[in-house]
């Protein structure tokens, strides 16, 4: 665990000298001029418009009738929040996050670890992992879609016990099954690339030592590679499950909805493009908000995630 | 059995990530009559290889004009996010890795944030927004929201890049007379290129896979992405998906990826892992 080491100036670090606080000055100005463009464009885009979000919220406020804007508090909140579909749709999310996060960091380990150890053939498992990670969402999304299908698909032959004519997005479960396949191919890669970057931090040296002292590799497994990579597990993990939280591409493209598969962005993007409803969309993009805020702070307090190690401090 | 793991596991690998690329292909050959009429399985059933017509189809046929279109909209508009994202991120990165100012923290914070920031929770606004300014539908009006996306992860890609650099030949270009900002330009940026190009590669990535901007700030062909356009395809039949046009279509969307992954595979798989965790 690192501590936050405060390094704003070189005044508070050491005794100024003259010849240094001059230069320092210059650098402390430069540089934020240059961090000054980025900051202004990433404050544009998510501050700016959240602020207006907030704000809309309050408003009784539809596309359809612009003028007819009333100031209706939060009755806007406590609608979404007293309605069932709201939570179902919650609860469906955090299904989404905790499935398919949990089965990626099996698989993504799985993958690591070949990768870790692999000594022929680097450059093709090196590409062919890269391309779920480049792949538009939306293809793999399709390409799902389609292998599910009864009508032109393959999965259904390749299933032992599976009706050839059963169909996947007729019911909740085969569909969520679907999605959730479609994510996690997509994403495992990426969460077995942050894994092997882990990985390679465990000293070779303790696991030699732990095998002289007679462990096994499952013992060696669990209590020398495991804690050693603990940080670039609990990286991975928040940044994949905030990801997972979010999903939407998916679900747009293989059900768009249907079954009960909607997760809280799609809601929020049907209440707000799709039927106009300004306000009440803006008030679930508050909520959605809140959540992520809610789930990277819970995750970050239970597991302890060093944030230090993903921002490099 | 400890021989054979690793070959196995290989071989799971390349199963897990190329099956559904070579699904895909395949599914792009099975003619569109017998999409309609029900061809399942893995390959074209018999007499059902329709060649290249899918391809030629969603390429060349006026009823799907607004697929080349988004092709051009979507190289045009990644592009130039990439370019000015990178930029930014670069005068950015350069900062944090080499500069004591304060604020440091600030925008490694900020990044952080925007890198888990829940993208629909914007869409209501920008788009309110987007059409007072008169952006909604246009390039510009996607490019701003991917710059500010990418900008994170531009960000943490150089300024992991940026620590590797042997920084002393700056001071040494310092030592002979030169500013910061002329050693920067004339000794530092030679040196950052290969890691510049990495974050555009994996900006690029980000910008051609955006999906939520793309279908939520456009409304015609004149700025609809890949993405986007792939999502509204429509066939003859409104209730049944033309699988095979679209997985052609899919398929000529992810020439560009697999080139680019064939090309960079090694910065690629660098870049992502130097960005996101150092113990």
């Amino acid at each position: 665990m690192s501590t936050t080491v405060q390094t704003a100036t070189a005044q508070g670090k050491k005794a100024p000298r003259p010849e240094v606080s001059d230069r320092s000055r210059a650098e402390n100005r430069l540089g934020q001029k240059l961090v000054l463009p980025a900051i202004i464009l990433m404050l544009i885009v998510t501050a700016f418009p959240m602020l207006r979000a907030v704000w809309l919220s309050v408003f009784d406020y539809t596309l359809t009738a612009p003028d007819d804007r009333n100031f209706v508090g939060l009755s806007n909140y406590l609608t979404a929040l007293s309605d069932d579909l709201f939570w179902k749709t919650t609860g469906m999310t955090v299904l989404y996050m905790l499935v398919t996060v949990a089965i990626e960091l099996v698989i993504g380990f799985i993958f690591a670890m070949v990768m870790h150890r692999v000594i022929f053939a680097r450059g093709v498992v090196r590409t062919s992992i890269l391309i779920p990670y480049g792949i538009i969402t939306v293809v793999s999304g399709f390409a799902w879609q389609f292998a599910f299908s009864y009508q032109n698909g393959f999965v259904n032959s390749w299933l032992p016990g599976i009706e050839d004519s059963f169909n996947w997005f007729g019911d909740t479960l085969p569909a969520f099954i679907a999605i959730c396949v479609s994510e996690i191919w997509k994403t495992t890669p990426f969460m077995s690339l942050l894994l092997l970057a882990g990985l390679a931090q465990v000293s070779e040296d303790m696991l030699e030592a732990a095998k002289v002292d007679g462990a096994t590799w499952w013992q060696r497994l669990w209590k020398v590679v495991i804690p050693n990579m603990r940080s670039a597990i609990m990286v991975a993990v928040l940044f994949r499950a905030l990801d997972a939280y979010r999903i939407f591409d998916n679900i747009f493209v293989m059900t768009n909805g249907a079954e009960d598969t909607a997760s809280i962005s799609f809601l929020t993007y049907r209440q707000t493009i799709e039927q106009f409803q300004l306000g009440m969309g803006s008030a679930l993009s508050v909520l959605l908000f809140l959540s992520v805020l809610l789930i990277a702070f819970l995750i970050i307090k239970l597991f302890r995630v060093d944030l230090a190690a993903a921002r490099q401090e | 059995m400890k021989k054979l793991g690793v070959p196995l596991g290989v071989l799971l690998i390349l199963v897990w990530c190329l099956l559904p690329v070579v699904w895909i292909i395949s599914l792009s050959f099975k003619s569109e009559e017998s999409i309609t009429a029900g061809n399942p399985g893995f390959l074209p059933g018999e007499g059902t290889n329709a060649g290249w017509a899918n391809y030629d189809k969603v390429l060349t046929d006026p009823l799907y004009d607004y697929f080349p279109r988004a092709i051009l909209n979507s190289i045009g508009i990644s592009l130039i996010a990439t370019l000015l994202s990178v930029i930014v991120a670069t005068l950015a990165a350069y900062a944090i890795a080499r500069l004591e100012f304060k604020g440091k923290k600030l925008v490694l914070s900020l990044a952080l944030v925007i890198a888990m920031f829940p993208v629909v929770s914007l869409v209501g606004p920008l788009f309110d927004m987007w059409r007072t300014f008169g952006i909604y539908d246009t390039w510009i009006g996607l490019i701003i929201p991917y710059m500010s996306f990418t900008l994170p992860l531009a960000i943490w890609t150089l300024s992991a890049f940026f620590r590797e650099i042997p920084w002393e030949m700056e001071q040494a270009a310092q030592v002979d007379g030169a500013t910061s900002w002329q050693a920067f330009r004339k000794v530092i940026v030679p040196l950052a290129a290969p890691g510049v190009f990495t974050a555009a590669i994996l900006t690029f990535f980000f910008a051609w896979n955006d999906f939520v901007f793309g279908i939520s700030l456009t409304s015609t062909e004149a700025a609809r992405p890949i993405p986007a356009s792939l999502a509204f395809f429509v066939g003859a039949d409104p209730f049944n998906r033309p699988a095979s046009l679209l997985a052609a279509a899919a398929v000529i969307s992810t020439i560009p990826i697999i080139i680019v992954v064939l090309l960079f595979q090694r910065k690629i798989v660098a870049g992502l892992t130097s960005g996101a965790v150092k113990g």
